[in-house]
């Protein structure tokens, strides 16, 4: 009879070979056995690489920022950032759209490309909702604490007091508290549901009782059975279905956020499909920014194929042209309104005291990602990485000039200002980077980043054949 | 091999989908009934193999989905109309569509919650113990072996007979599990 440890060593199931197109979504020679092994050993290892303590040192000393920054801002007020009437609203909100766009791209991945049966997206679609919660989560520290008084948050949900009070819910900003708390919620439900096959083969294959222990709580006992299974996809897919349009409601709430005002520059109707579409567009190259370290490190390029970066460089070149037209349409309809205040917004943001913001971003936006079209860039990584992280600054830009531009001009000449970070707005900023990367550390050292069942779905030998 | 008094079932072991899938709807039409079948990823031929009905979870989902949308509106109506009307410029007390985008996350968070704990429920779980993880090459369920569990509770049950039968489907091996 074969003992437990003969099973557990690798075995040579070499029966299956892929023979997929010129492109695969994963390596020739994989059995199911090999994406086990080589997904978990990354996560159950027992030498943690030096470059890892060192990538998760930085976060953390980062992350010590934000939290210097934030006991700052408590102690103080808001006051020590640089927004300030007529800018009330700058690099926090920028910051906060932002993050939530490029959570984004985990949701699409995830949902979209599943109902759409896009099988590439499974070695991406893992980390891609890891993501999404982390942006989310930092996020969600700019609103909180803009509003001065953070202790008090839970005054924003609708709850029976003694004050009697009421949240208005027709403000765009109820809207927001709630479109980003159940899209926070859901994301969290749909990347644990996919997690627990995969936590219960962690469970199976650790070698430590601790491992074993809190891998076997966090599976929660799932033994794959067949009627488990049945109704575990049938929950995925609906949660897939359910994540769709929520993912597209979140940033038109968010969008709402300024459309709903009369700000010029705000209130406009192009500003909910644009702004999905950037949130898109920055997602995807948040994906690919972290995607291509990722497979160099761990030695990934098997699961994470050219085909995947490829793939993702169609996404981002799609949708910044979709972007690139809403910079069209709001300076078109800016000058065919007639509205003299609307059509100031465009001569401002490109002739203004902050037109190298504008320049910047169309050159960051606009002009660099049209190397895309290109098959050679698309299939170089380097310049694919360098175009990644260019977009994810231009998409930042983009808030802060939809944001500062259009606050600090507007009506009155009389209440014209202008808006300068401070040191603690950079801190801030840079802090939820370290959180980000923090999260993102410990989440590729103790949970596996590609989805071991699903990748071992879509290799060959996974066909029922005949019977 | 030593019988255990208390036993679970009878598992056989199977090197890849096809055979399990065979195996399973053989042992459905030889008249088994309670048993499962174990596998590293989802099979979709498994669940009809194993003449499983269908699931009541999307049943559950809309119900769950209807009442988040239903009590998301009565929220805002209630406290907007009712308990706290506040008159600005004039405007309706019931604007309606200003109560739709948090009415939709309502629903949308009611759904999805009623789906994962639905799942969940259904499926029993969280269960830590379970008795198949009383065979020590079980661990294998979750990487790259295909299991069948006919269970001792099935009226065909019988240790031997199970048995012979379970060594036609050619597995690779079979193994009494105690319960």
């Amino acid at each position: 009879m074969n003992s437990v440890a003969d099973g557990l060593q690798p075995i040579d199931d070499s029966n299956a070979r892929v023979t997929t197109g010129p492109t695969p979504v994963i390596a020739p020679g994989h059995t199911f056995g090999t994406v086990t092994d080589k997904i978990s050993a990354i996560v159950l290892t027992r030498k943690t690489p030096i470059g890892w303590y060192a990538g998760f040192g930085t976060a953390l000393m980062f992350t010590g920022l934000l939290l210097v920054s934030l006991t700052y801002l408590v102690t103080k007020g808001i006051g020590i950032w640089g927004n300030n009437i007529p800018v009330g609203w700058a690099f926090d909100i920028t910051n906060f759209v932002w993050w939530i766009g490029i959570g984004h791209a985990g949701t699409l991945i995830s949902a979209i490309l599943l109902l759409l049966r896009q099988t590439w997206r499974t070695s991406i679609n893992r980390f891609a909702e890891a993501m999404t919660l982390f942006a989310v989560s930092c996020a969600g520290i700019f609103p909180l604490f803009h509003t001065g008084r953070p202790w008090l948050g839970y005054w924003l949900f609708p709850y029976s007091n003694t004050m009697g009070l009421w949240p208005q819910f027709r403000s765009p900003l109820i809207w927001d508290v709630f479109a980003v708390s159940t899209y926070a919620t859901v994301s969290l439900l749909f990347w644990f549901v996919g997690l627990i096959p995969d936590l219960a083969t962690l469970r199976d294959r650790s070698q430590s009782p601790v491992g074993r222990f809190i891998y076997g709580m966090l599976a929660m006992g799932w033994r794959g059975s067949a009627h488990h299974w049945h109704r575990y996809e049938t929950a995925y897919l609906l949660l897939a279905g359910l994540a769709t349009p929520l993912v597209v409601s979140v940033h038109t709430v968010v969008s709402f956020d300024f459309a709903v005002s009369i700000v010029p520059g705000w209130h406009t109707t192009i500003f909910p499909p644009y702004f999905v579409a950037g949130a898109i567009y920055s997602g995807f190259a948040m994906v690919l920014t972290l995607a291509i370290p990722i497979r160099a490190i761990y030695n990934l390029e098997d699961f994470i194929t050219m085909r995947h970066l490829q793939n993702m460089a169609k996404v981002m070149l799609v949708t910044g042209l979709i972007v690139a037209y809403g910079y069209l349409t709001e300076a078109f309809i800016a000058w065919y309104s007639g509205d003299k205040y609307e059509g100031f917004v465009p001569m401002n943001r490109m002739f203004g005291p902050y037109a190298v913001f504008y320049w910047a971003l169309i050159l960051c936006n606009v002009v660099i990602p049209q190397l895309l079209w290109f098959k050679k860039i698309r299939l170089s990584v380097a310049s694919l990485f360098i175009i990644a992280i260019i977009v994810n600054v231009g998409m930042w830009l983009e808030r802060f000039v939809i944001i500062v531009l259009s606050l600090h001009r507007d009506f009155l000449p009389s209440s014209w200002g202008m808006y300068s970070p401070t040191f603690w707005d950079w801190s801030t900023f840079l802090g939820t980077i370290g959180l980000f990367l923090s999260l993102l550390f410990l989440f590729l050292r103790f949970l596996p980043m590609i989805s071991i069942f699903e990748m071992r779905t879509i290799l060959p030998e996974a066909k029922v054949g005949d019977q | 091999m030593k019988t255990p008094s208390l036993i679970h079932g009878l598992m056989a072991e199977f090197d890849d989908p096809t055979s399990l899938v065979t195996a399973a709807g053989r042992a459905h039409r030889e008249g088994y009934r309670c048993m499962d079948a174990y596998s590293p990823f989802p099979i979709e031929e498994l669940h009809e193999a194993l003449g499983s009905h269908h699931t009541r979870l999307p049943l559950i989902v809309l119900v769950g989905g209807l009442c988040g949308c239903i009590g998301g509106y009565a929220l805002q109506y209630w406290s907007s109309v009712i308990e706290y009307p506040l008159n600005i410029g004039g405007k309706p007390l019931h604007s309606w569509p200003a109560f739709i985008p948090v009415t939709f996350e309502c629903t949308i968070l009611a759904a999805a919650l009623s789906c994962v704990l639905g799942m969940l429920a259904l499926n029993g779980l969280p269960m830590p113990y379970h008795p198949v993880f009383n065979l020590p090459r079980f661990a294998l369920a979750s990487r790259n072996r295909f299991f069948l569990c006919i269970e001792a509770t099935d009226p065909k049950f019988d240790l031997e007979a199970t048995r012979r039968f379970l060594e036609t489907l050619e597995p690779r091996e079979v193994s009494t599990v105690a319960d």
